[in-house]
């Protein structure tokens, strides 16, 4: 009894002056990511990129008083609304300054509504695409360093044209982000002429989609577009297409631009197209780049965002001069355009420092971030064709 | 001809895909209903029992191919499948010696087991996790078609392709195999008729001499290798992911209960009637319409009952039908 009462003791006196040292010193980010689920593929580059300018800038010790960043990494499963707003909340009883993320637009704004309007916590999600999240009352809490699902549709619609397709059968994963980006592609590839034979859904997690392909290839189109998950029911649907020769080539919009398709389809895959969000700024070169030097694949969906959304928190709360959401949230918008210096991703020291002698920045970042109207990216997109195996850029768009 | 095409298309959306499916869930239906009928209880941890026995399919599949080990034009699976039944025996024999015995000593009410098995579940989903990780895996390895859509089409001449994959075809040789031995053995050999009278009746088997120990160990081993068998199978046809396979149990249990828990027969045929009821209630006959019937009465609809979405509710439907009407399922099995 004794010896408990003596280790009680010594936990509690380290964790108080553990608490007492965080405070003046310490910024933590959450990241909140779908480290298990249907993107849990994604998921760990994502994270990787997050941490990777909380590493950088920990190191510049530029930021507030030589401040390190902490991440606090959480689950959100992607599709599960109890399981993300918990740990939100636990990320915040926890002193979280900030959280990046969710990445599935349903936890997104599960997160949002439930969790960071009540605390007044800033959010700033890489990968949530939902248009419906453009037009959620969010009391500027939320930012997002994707562009909304509607700017993909007409994307994609512009590039079906231009490859000369007239009729498409659709499909999408049954949640809040498949039906708002099936949505977007229909009505924006029905207004430039095209037809649509069938939009159906389908559900993540089985392994069964026989009763999918059978109803797509019967109502028949030039190409098949997969509105899913590289990693679930998208991959499931394309392999049955392709081996009841139902469909041969396949239109695959952000969440199925991924290395792991063209790995587990083959050279059936050639010839397929799609697009995910990114650019061909000077950015994204150098986050590949920086990103391999530390071991991850930066090219990696969505990774280059979450890198923006962890650095776009530092130096708002750097513009700030303080950590504290009420202060910092404001600021984001101010960091991210124009006017000011230009910031490529590896030079947050360099825009900490300006921001600290009161100078104004613009950070482009890996995206090449651009926030426009209620705190979202513009869009700009890369067009994806698979060839040998391979997810190429073959255009910007 | 266009007859021919339609039967064709028909044929390769419908038939083919739902005889591979029906099959695979038939061999898990299988598993659960043996453990209903001699263990009596539901085993919810029978979907995570089929993911580690691929799993360790899937390992010594790797290892065989690293060392150069192929089957030819059939998958190495096939050859890694005894091994990997032999150490998934293993995990559920001891599962049982370490959990499920204390709860039968216990004389646990069947609630209580079906806690426990949730338990394990949890437990071997995680197991699998940690060794495989969360991500799909591609095993399937040799000929990938018996016969391919574009083959078929070049050497009939029709509009139509018709694909078999050697998955399949493997699927429902291998389904046809196990059944038949699972009844010679149930019913030809002593310790499976020791474990129908068992079901049947536990008091008098345990007055007649019958060791229930050996009784159980025997239903696991055979569960352990159904269940090993069925996931490799569905493995190789689609692919492994743990998480996919979690989700397996429902229409499993479906399957079980349809065609009557502790009935084998039962099994199988609750195994058919789900797989055939998801794709074809659901199907477009649009294409299959506009072969048959002449020009001027074509469809320009899909002519589909209904939308894809509901294919697990035309399922559960069924299920509940069943359950309202026959409450032991198609063929007699124990009262749910």
């Amino acid at each position: 009894m004794k010896k408990l009462l003596t280790a009680t003791a010594a936990i509690a006196l380290s964790a108080g002056s553990a608490f007492a040292a965080g405070h003046a010193k310490e910024v933590k980010l959450g990241v909140l990511f779908g480290f298990t689920g249907p993107i849990e593929s994604l998921a760990p580059a994502m994270g990787a990129g997050a941490e990777m300018a909380m590493a950088e800038v920990t190191e510049s010790g530029k930021l507030l008083d030589a401040a390190t960043v902490t991440p606090m990494r959480a689950d959100t499963g992607c599709i599960d609304n109890g399981l993300a707003t918990a740990n939100a909340e636990k990320l915040i009883a926890d002193g979280a300054n900030g959280i990046i993320g969710g990445d599935c637009s349903g936890v997104t704004g599960a997160i949002l509504q439930n969790v960071a309007i009540p605390n007044g916590m800033v959010m700033i999600s890489p990968s949530a695409t939902s248009p419906g999240l453009s037009t959620m009352e969010d009391n500027g809490l939320f930012f997002r360093t994707a562009p909304s699902d509607a700017r993909e549709g007409q994307v994609m619609a512009e590039i079906l044209k231009d490859r000369g397709i007239n009729s498409i059968a659709l499909t999408y994963t049954n949640n809040d982000y498949g039906k708002g980006l099936a949505d977007a592609i229909q009505s924006s590839f029905e207004a430039v002429g095209g037809t649509v034979t069938i939009v159906t859904a389908h559900e993540d997690g089985k392994g069964d989609y026989s009763a999918e392909v059978a109803a797509l290839a019967s109502a028949g189109g030039d190409i098949l577009v997969v509105a899913g998950y590289l990693d679930q029911g998208g991959l499931g649907i394309i392999q049955g297409s392709l081996d009841t020769g139902a469909f041969e080539t396949f239109g695959l919009p952000g969440g199925m631009i991924g290395d792991s398709l063209p790995t587990n389809v083959g050279s059936d895959l050639d010839g397929s197209f799609g697009q995910i969000a990114g650019s061909d700024s000077e950015g994204a070169e150098i986050y590949a780049k920086m990103a391999s030097e530390a071991g991850f694949d930066g090219t990696s969906a969505y990774s280059a965002e979450s890198y923006d959304a962890a650095a776009l928190f530092l130096l708002a709360m750097q513009a700030a001069g303080s950590m504290d959401p009420a202060e910092y949230g404001a600021k984001i918008l101010d960091v991210a355009n124009a006017p000011g210096e230009v910031i490529n991703p590896g030079e947050l020291g360099k825009a900490l420092e300006i921001l600290a002698n009161g100078g104004d920045i613009d950070y482009q970042g890996a995206t090449g971030v651009e926030l426009i109207g209620p705190g979202e990216s513009a869009g700009s997109y890369r067009e994806i064709e698979v060839k040998d195996g391979k997810n190429e850029t073959v255009k910007f768009r | 001809m266009d007859f021919l095409n339609a039967l064709v298309a028909l044929t390769n959306f419908v038939l083919v895909p739902g005889i591979a499916y029906g099959s695979q869930l038939a061999l898990g239906a299988l598993g659960v209903t043996l453990i209903y009928g001699i263990l009596r209880f539901s085993n919810f941890a029978h979907g995570d029992t089929m993911a580690f026995g691929t799993m360790m399919t899937i390992l010594f599949t790797w290892w065989f191919q690293s060392m150069g080990i192929t089957a030819g034009p059939l998958p190495t699976a096939l050859l890694a499948l005894p091994f990997g039944i032999a150490v998934t025996m293993g995990l559920v024999v001891g599962t049982d010696r370490a959990v499920f015995r204390f709860y039968r000593q216990q004389k646990a009410k069947p609630v209580v087991f079906v806690m426990v098995s949730l338990g394990v579940m949890f437990i071997m989903n995680g197991l699998v996790r940690f060794i495989i990780g969360p991500g799909d895996q591609q095993f399937a390895d040799g000929e990938r078609f018996i016969v391919s859509a574009r083959t078929f089409k070049s050497l009939t001449g029709l509009d139509e392709g018709l694909a078999i994959k050697t998955s399949q075809g493997i699927t429902v040789v291998t389904a046809v195999i196990v059944v038949a031995a699972l009844f010679w053995f149930l019913n030809k050999t002593r310790t499976g008729k020791s474990m129908r009278a068992y079901s049947d009746n536990e008091d008098l088997a345990l007055l007649s001499g019958i060791n229930p120990e050996r009784v159980v160990t025997y239903t696991w081993l055979i569960v352990a290798a159904l269940a090993t068998i069925a996931g490799t199978l569905y493995g190789l046809d689609k692919s492994f992911k743990p998480f996919t396979y979690f989700q397996l149990l429902l229409p499993i249990f479906a399957a079980a209960i349809v065609g009557g828990l502790g009935n084998p027969l039962g099994a199988i045929a609750g195994g058919f009637v789900i797989a055939m009821s998801e794709v074809m209630v659901t199907y477009a006959w649009k294409k299959v319409a506009e072969y048959v019937l002449p020009d001027s009465l074509a469809p320009s609809g899909l002519v589909q009952l209904m939308s894809t979405d509901y294919k697990f509710a035309v399922s559960f439907a069924i299920l509940i039908v069943v359950l309202l009407f026959k409450p032991t399922g198609i063929f007699k099995g124990k009262a749910v």
